[in-house]
């Protein structure tokens, strides 16, 4: 089975567009954009001001090119290397900044976003989007839920229940693996003996489709499918972006350990930003003033949300208390005085 | 009325009065559910409302709070305590946290009834009280009824809590006692114990299917001449607290009795309020009255492990001898 591709490295249109160049203009402004926070947040934590971050680069295509293919009010349960996709949906780079440095707030998007806050554990969220969905249905609007994981999840044992419930009760739910060639330091070669996660669908009677994960078009066409399907009620499909993660694991991995240059050198050539630009460039849609323009816009929403993130001060003391029921507890009003009383942890 | 049949009246009345509600687990729809809590509902209700699902804990745990985020109020069914552990990585990480890694953005307003506990010489597994590691979990609140009138009444009160909440039914007393159950809706508090016998010289206190053997124990201290007090947890997480202590300031001696092990259980957590609140009304140290730290044993020796009416009597004893 060969992955679904429109446009090929050179950025050539294999077969008709899906999308105006209006359209593919917005969205490689979103690449743009979402590749400028991922390096923004990578060298703060260089700098000690972000905890530990998962890089994406590599990936914005499979994300925006699926995240687009959404109405905004559909819901959203992704992973922590999910920002741009996340972004896209309506989740605030402020918020996703918060999340980062530590703050819960960063959990929180605006009332009408119905983005979860990104899943940590591996594996046990994407069955929350079958359920999601499928609450949608039993309440009988034509949302959908999308989750989005990695190769390494599939073999967590939830994704086989998270699919088993989805194909048997035929919920509104697009599932996104996006295969992007590592689990930490695992292979995909390592991780599943079947030839492709695709393949997987096929056990529980739903479409599993193959895309070019670094292929903005087929990325959106294969989702934009998935999802009219899924509104229909003809219910859930998979699909496999394969892609690669340019980066490290996190900020705290180093690739070097398990992975050779070559490697990254040839998904340098597919990178999918610069295959959107090509294609844009061939099309007469793209100048060298525009994508600076695109990138200066870019640069100044990402500090403008650094300095909104930065900016708000950390709870008080004992705000942690609020948060664990709808009101605390007498026990926990004890505990909060407590800690008010004899003073917090280690610095 | 008995146990079985209370929570069942009080699905139909959650079901009846609010379309937000539905139910979702093993064989609850055509077979009525392990132990019949949930018979008849399918059918007056519908497969839209009342869900036979696939084997799987994790996804039943996982489906409905995804539900629950969506704004339904999910009431999903674990067959058995022992059986909740696979979905025990769902209640931990994303159940109880929802609210707060949300910062109260999303919530997770839902019931997980699971019938938990032995007496009935049940396969391994199928005999469980592990309700302390749930107890421990943030963000989770705990109920464990005791009798019919109350179970209904605290079911109603979980599904309408903005929290999810473990609901676990004591498998012997589903259909030990029968008594008069109000019909319709009422609700009865989470978080607030019962005393349901006065007493002056020791209190015990206890919950699910122990509080019937507390109160035997209790007949039988007071054929002694020993005046017990009988208190009913009803919701082990968030304990409560003031009712414990002030029994305990009025007897001086209590005995925490619990059928989970011991070790860090729900009898350590009453010792443990009662030591820090009224150290100086006791008159004895605190007796725990708890199944062991052992796995709890099969069938033919599974009477050791389960608090007996003579223990939790001799132990009352012993807060009494100088």
């Amino acid at each position: 089975m060969d992955p679904l591709q429109l446009l090929d490295l050179d950025g050539r249109l294999r077969g008709p567009a899906p999308i105006s160049l209006e359209e593919e203009r917005r969205l490689f402004a979103a690449m743009v954009t979402a590749r400028a926070y991922d390096h923004k947040a990578s060298a703060m934590q260089r700098q000690g001001r972000l905890a530990t971050y998962a890089q994406f680069e590599g990936q914005e295509a499979a994300q925006v090119g699926s995240a687009a293919a959404l109405r905004p009010d559909d819901w959203m349960v992704a992973t922590y290397r999910d920002a741009a996709a996340m972004w896209m949906q309506g989740y605030p780079w402020v918020a996703l900044f918060l999340g980062r440095m530590g703050d819960e707030r960063g959990g929180s998007p605006p009332p009408g976003v119905n983005v979860l806050p990104p899943s940590i554990t591996v594996g046990a969220h994407m069955i929350h989007a079958v359920g999601l969905g499928w609450a949608e249905r039993l309440r009988g609007t034509d949302r959908v839920a999308i989750t989005y994981f990695g190769d390494g999840a599939t073999s967590e044992g939830d994704f086989h229940e998270a699919m088993n419930f989805a194909g048997v009760y035929r919920t509104p739910t697009v599932f996104v693996c996006q295969n992007n060639g590592w689990a930490i330091s695992m292979s995909r070669e390592r991780q599943t003996a079947a030839a492709t996660i695709a393949q997987k669908a096929d056990a529980y009677g739903m479409p599993g489709i193959l895309v070019d994960g670094n292929d903005l078009l087929a990325v959106y066409s294969a989702t934009r499918d998935a999802v009219a399907r899924a509104r229909r009620g003809e219910g859930a499909t998979l699909i496999e972006a394969i892609t690669h993660r340019m980066g490290a694991h996190t900020t705290a991995d180093d690739a070097g350990r398990y992975r050779d240059d070559e490697t990254l050198q040839d998904w340098r050539r597919r990178d999918p930003v610069d295959r959107v630009r090509r294609h844009l460039q061939e099309a007469g849609s793209w100048s060298q003033e525009w994508e600076d323009e695109v990138t200066a816009a870019a640069a100044a929403d990402i500090e403008a949300a650094v300095a909104a993130a930065e900016g708000l001060a950390p709870f008080g003391p004992g705000a942690a208390f609020d948060r664990v029921f709808a009101r605390p507890t007498p026990d926990l009003e004890t505990q909060r005085a407590a800690l008010l009383r004899d003073g917090g942890g280690p610095e | 009325m008995n146990l079985a049949h209370a929570l069942n009246d009080a699905l139909a009345v959650a079901l009846d009065g609010d379309d937000r509600v539905v139910l979702l687990g093993e064989d609850i729809g055509l077979a009525g559910g392990v132990f019949r809590v949930t018979d008849g509902l399918l059918e007056r209700f519908g497969s839209g409302r009342v869900i036979d699902t696939p084997v799987a804990e994790s996804g039943i745990v996982g489906a409905a709070f995804g539900m629950a985020v969506a704004g339904l109020r999910p009431v999903a069914e674990i067959q058995f305590l022992g059986f909740s552990y696979p979905a025990y990585d769902q209640i931990v990480s994303h159940v109880g946290r929802i609210r707060n890694r949300s910062n109260h953005r999303f919530t997770a307003p839902m019931v997980i009834r699971i019938p938990y506990g032995g007496g009935i010489g049940a396969a391994e597994h199928h005999s469980e009280s592990s309700e302390a590691m749930y107890a421990h979990t943030p963000g989770i609140k705990v109920v464990a009824p005791a009798t019919p009138a109350a179970a209904k009444g605290l079911l109603l009160a979980a599904i309408e809590d903005p929290d999810p909440v473990i609901f676990l039914e004591p498998i012997r007393a589903y259909r030990a006692t029968k008594e008069e159950v109000p019909a319709g809706r009422y609700t009865i508090p989470i978080g607030v114990a019962a005393v349901v016998r006065a007493g002056t010289d020791v209190t015990l206190v206890a919950y699910g299917a122990m509080l019937r053997d507390a109160l035997r124990a209790a007949g039988v201290l007071e054929a002694d001449g020993i005046s017990a007090e009988v208190i009913d947890l009803r919701t082990l997480s968030p304990l409560d607290a003031a009712t414990i202590v002030t029994s305990a300031e009025k007897t001086g001696r209590v005995v925490a009795i619990s059928e989970g092990h011991r070790t860090a259980g729900i009898a350590a957590e009453v010792a443990a309020v009662v030591q820090e609140s009224a150290l100086y009304s006791l008159l004895a140290p605190v007796q725990r009255v708890t199944g062991w730290d052992t796995v709890v044993p099969l069938k033919r020796t599974e009477r050791d492990h389960i608090p007996s009416v003579d223990r939790i009597a001799a132990a009352a004893r012993r807060t009494l001898e100088d």
